[in-house]
């Protein structure tokens, strides 16, 4: 019995409607199941038309990464097979429409023809059901109780008519006796396990917007973009339930501006955006820098530039947000490495907003940000959230807003509740806030403001470090690349490899401290990105003047784990 | 902690240290002096009032007052405006700026606050120039003006701002000239205290740059006391006269301004489904 599996769903978008929600479905269900999940997809940038993938991979262990090679792979007509075959483990499962097309003779030991068009529409009289025999076929060979996927089914179908669901559970239950009949592989089944709570199950997306939520966001704007929508439909559903407002702007520039606005009276705000939209934002970003209004701003990133690869992810906006905008405008940058992390992480930006008065980006990518994971539901009390020093009414001739203080954070009046009242401005200004060019005072506020920055790197939380503790060989990553990097050291480990990594969460400022110790500890250091020119790596290099070795993939997909173990081992095989 | 009140008592109280920084006989002092007259008349608590703008000559408006005020980037008056309106409910918000501000850069901001109907006053201050960058033609620079930094003129037509605010169902539109400081408190006031998204058209001479006090001094005209405010058609009427700028309240409706709307809508999600917690949002995800 393996530890876990992985099951991929692919074809056309223009023949195959539901393979996205089939897949949710069947991840659902094994949640419910007591299985960690992990799900990558990647759709079209068409609605209809082109190849769709969804995949998941459940385990009785957290589940780290995608994976490298399938264990089951359904495929709905040959253009997916000829996609993903080549994934499809040598004692894999191909589980094929018959009535489509015929799987090569290559696969002749391993496929599986099942007739998912006719079985549909004699058993739920819909062709359109095909999906969910497929998820009838998929349930049995995993051992998936029936009872526990028709409840999922009901559920996904709910607004819809009752003769809709029922047709829906006939064609589950048709997939589920096709399998059972035809005893499809039995050896399949994950050996399930008790836990003492069921976990979340969420996408990156809906984890950093609940973070969002419970860190006391409560005015959200934002510009439908792929891959970060999905952060908008859900604070629009969900804030207000909180007494917030979630609007949908004329545009990226309205969104971050209005989110400006809205704290500088006093409201924790967020806009999501992805590479492009994030652009736009840019000048604003320097006004939430120079008037010290704290703002946070995800960036679920995707390929570029320009248009580039909507649907597919990379990490090519570091720099973007690092140094983009004009000037010299301090602010905080950070990823999260996982679904998890997603909803922690999005908690520390805003602390860290908050109490620096700083814009935060919080670098996600089209991978993370639309993938689902496990977690363990977090004991909420136990999280801290952090509101910025206020005011308090001092004396409003004397107020001073921009205040020199030793971390470079000024106590704030908010408009309505402090009558210390101050004009915030883009223009240079004095400690009152009033415009001012001198030489000095431009000198005096740039250090005031860039006097956080020393204060934030050493703020603790923004590494973790795995792996192998003798090391000498490192690896330093940054966001969603931690998985499949984590997953490449236990068995680097395994294999005798003595390899570590440092997972950066806050790439800018970056946590000096911890990554001087790791730099330090190790005699060669690997930094694995999702991009063609190595961002982090020349960020790296240049703060720390050391050679590094980079690893690029430039492809729109994540890292498996086996390329970053074929990495591990020629760089240690290589000394 | 120092009790302030913040009610004043006279233009003086609502007057800040800075100075203004505008040439002698710009059109803003006209326009700063009626927004100081409109406070006090309203007896607006200085510590619940927020003056956004935009950059440009007019940006700078905030500054010469005591309000709360926010100076931010080029052509984002409305989304800060209306950010910090959804926000606070309870602030009385003003966004002031230039029609180069409002009508280029800015302009595709101008619509969607129509749209969205948030109860907030926008003061657009034209002067038909770009003066903070030395007189080049603007959004509402008429063929029929001439400017010092365009030897042959404008070569496109200008466009006009009541027309455009009428079209895009802005639920209060006027018209006021800083010649005319009286009819444009009283103006302000009226926007103020209209319930929704209100836009005031207000004629600010460059005397730098494009002089137009005479020009509009032989044309403006009091809108006619007989002229139906809610009458949208008549209103479209008004703008079009050749040869006449009318001064005075064009438009006014009564519907629903978007904090209402939202307010509503997070009572009634409310009232079915409960008050929000993280808790029963997490239950969503099992």
């Amino acid at each position: 019995m393996p530890n876990n599996l992985t099951i991929r769903v692919g074809g056309d978008t223009g023949t195959t409607t539901g393979v996205i929600s089939t897949g949710e479905m069947i991840t659902l269900a094994l949640a419910r199941s007591q299985y960690d999940v992990f799900t990558f997809r990647t759709n079209p940038a068409e609605i209809k038309g082109g190849q769709a993938m969804f995949q998941v991979r459940m385990g009785n262990h957290p589940v780290l990464s995608q994976g490298t090679n399938l264990d089951v792979l359904i495929a709905y007509d040959e253009e997916c097979l000829k996609m993903h075959g080549k994934d499809l483990k040598s004692e894999g499962l191909l589980i094929f429409d018959a009535d489509v097309f015929m799987a090569d003779d290559m696969y002749k030991a391993q496929a599986y023809g099942v007739p998912f068009i006719s079985l549909a529409q004699k058993d739920a009289g819909n062709k359109k059901a095909k999906n969910v025999v497929a998820m009838g076929v998929v349930s049995e060979i995993l051992g998936l109780p029936l009872d526990s996927v028709k409840q999922v089914v009901k559920e996904q179908f709910k607004h819809k008519p009752e003769n809709v669901i029922e047709a829906n559970l006939k064609a589950l239950e048709s997939g589920w006796s096709w399998a059972l009949k035809n005893s499809v592989l039995k050896d399949f089944a994950v050996k399930p396990r008790e836990l003492k709570a069921t976990k979340l199950v969420m996408s990156g997306n809906e984890a950093m917007a609940a973070g969002a939520i419970h860190a006391g966001c409560r005015y959200y704007a934002g510009y439908p973009i792929t891959p970060a929508s999905e952060i908008l439909e859900f604070m629009q559903k969900q804030l207000p339930k909180f007494d917030g407002v979630a609007i949908q702007t004329e545009d990226e520039i309205a969104a971050v501006i209005s989110c400006i606005g809205a704290s500088f009276a006093g409201a924790k705000a967020m806009t999501a955006t992805s590479g492009p939209g994030f652009s736009l934002m840019l000048e604003a970003l320097g006004l939430s820098s120079m008037t010290e209004t704290p703002i946070v701003i995800i960036d679920c990133q995707r390929g570029g530039p320009s248009t580039g690869l909507p649907t597919k992810t990379e990490q090519s906006d570091l720099m973007q947000a690092v140094f983009g905008g004009h000037g010299e405008a301090p602010r905080v940058v950070m990823a999260p490495a996982n679904v998890k992390d997603c909803f922690f992480g999005i908690i520390k930006a805003f602390n860290i907003a908050e109490k620096y008065q700083i814009p935060v980006i919080m670098l996600s990518d089209q991978s993370l940000s639309q993938r689902t994971q496990t977690y363990t539901r977090p004991k909420l009390n136990t999280i801290p959230v952090w509101d910025r020093i206020k005011a308090n009414g001092s004396n409003a001739g004397e107020y001073l807003r921009y205040q020199i203080t030793d971390n470079g954070v000024s106590p704030v009046a908010l408009p309505g509740k402090d009558s210390s009242t101050y004009v915030a401005t883009g223009l240079e200004h004095n400690e009152h806030g009033d415009p001012t060019y001198t030489p000095a005072n431009h000198f005096r506020m740039t250090t005031k403001r860039h006097k956080k920055l020393e204060y934030i790197a050493k703020e603790k939380g923004f590494t973790r470090r795995f792996g192998d503790e003798q090391a000498k060989v490192g690896i330093l990553s940054w966001g969603s690349t931690e998985g499949p990097i984590e997953e490449a050291i236990r068995k680097a480990n395994q294999l005798g490899y003595e390899v570590a990594a440092l997972q950066v969460k806050m790439l800018h400022p970056l946590p000096d401290e911890e990554i001087r110790n790791f730099l330090s500890s190790v005699q060669q250091v690997i930094v694995p990105e999702l991009n063609f020119t190595g961002q982090f790596n020349q960020i790296i290099r240049a703060k720390y003047l050391i050679p590094t070795i980079r690893l690029n993939k430039c492809a729109g997909m994540p890292f498996t784990p086996e390329e970053i173990l074929n990495k591990i081992e020629e760089v240690i095989t290589k000394t | 902690m120092a009790n302030i009140n913040t009610h004043v008592q006279s233009v003086a109280d609502i007057k800040s240290k800075v100075n203004p920084v505008w040439c002698p006989g710009c059109g803003d002092f006209g326009v700063l002096s009626a927004i100081y007259r409109a406070c006090l008349t309203m007896d607006l608590d200085l510590k619940n009032t927020v003056i956004v703008s935009g950059i440009g000559c007019s940006g700078r408006l905030p500054i010469f007052t005591k309000c709360y005020g926010f100076h931010g980037v080029h052509g984002r008056v409305l989304p800060t405006a209306t950010g910090i309106k959804l926000a606070n409910p309870n602030l009385e918000v003003i966004a002031v700026g230039g029609d180069g501000d409002g009508l280029a850069i800015g302009g595709g901001h101008f619509p969607h606050a129509a749209r969205r109907n948030v109860d907030m006053t926008y003061i657009m201050m034209d002067n038909s120039t770009y003066g903070l960058t030395k007189g080049q033609g603007s959004p509402t620079t008429s063929p029929d003006f001439h400017l010092k930094a365009l030897p042959y003129g404008v070569q496109e037509e200008n466009l006009n701002p009541v027309a455009l605010s009428l079209a895009y169902d802005v639920s209060f539109v006027a018209r006021a000239f800083s010649g005319a400081i009286d009819q444009m408190t009283d103006l302000f006031i009226k926007a103020i205290k209209h319930k929704g998204f209100s836009f005031v058209h207000s004629i600010s001479p460059c005397t730098v740059f494009n002089d137009t006090y005479k020009y509009y001094r032989e044309r403006i005209v009091n809108i006619p006391e007989e002229h139906d405010v809610h009458n949208k058609k008549s209103a479209l009427d008004l703008w079009q006269v050749k040869g006449k700028v009318y001064l005075g309240v064009f438009f006014e409706s009564g519907r629903e301004d978007l904090g209402s709307t939202l307010k509503n809508l997070s009572q009634s999600v409310q009232s079915k489904s409960g008050k929000g917690s993280i808790d029963k949002l997490f239950d969503q995800f099992i």
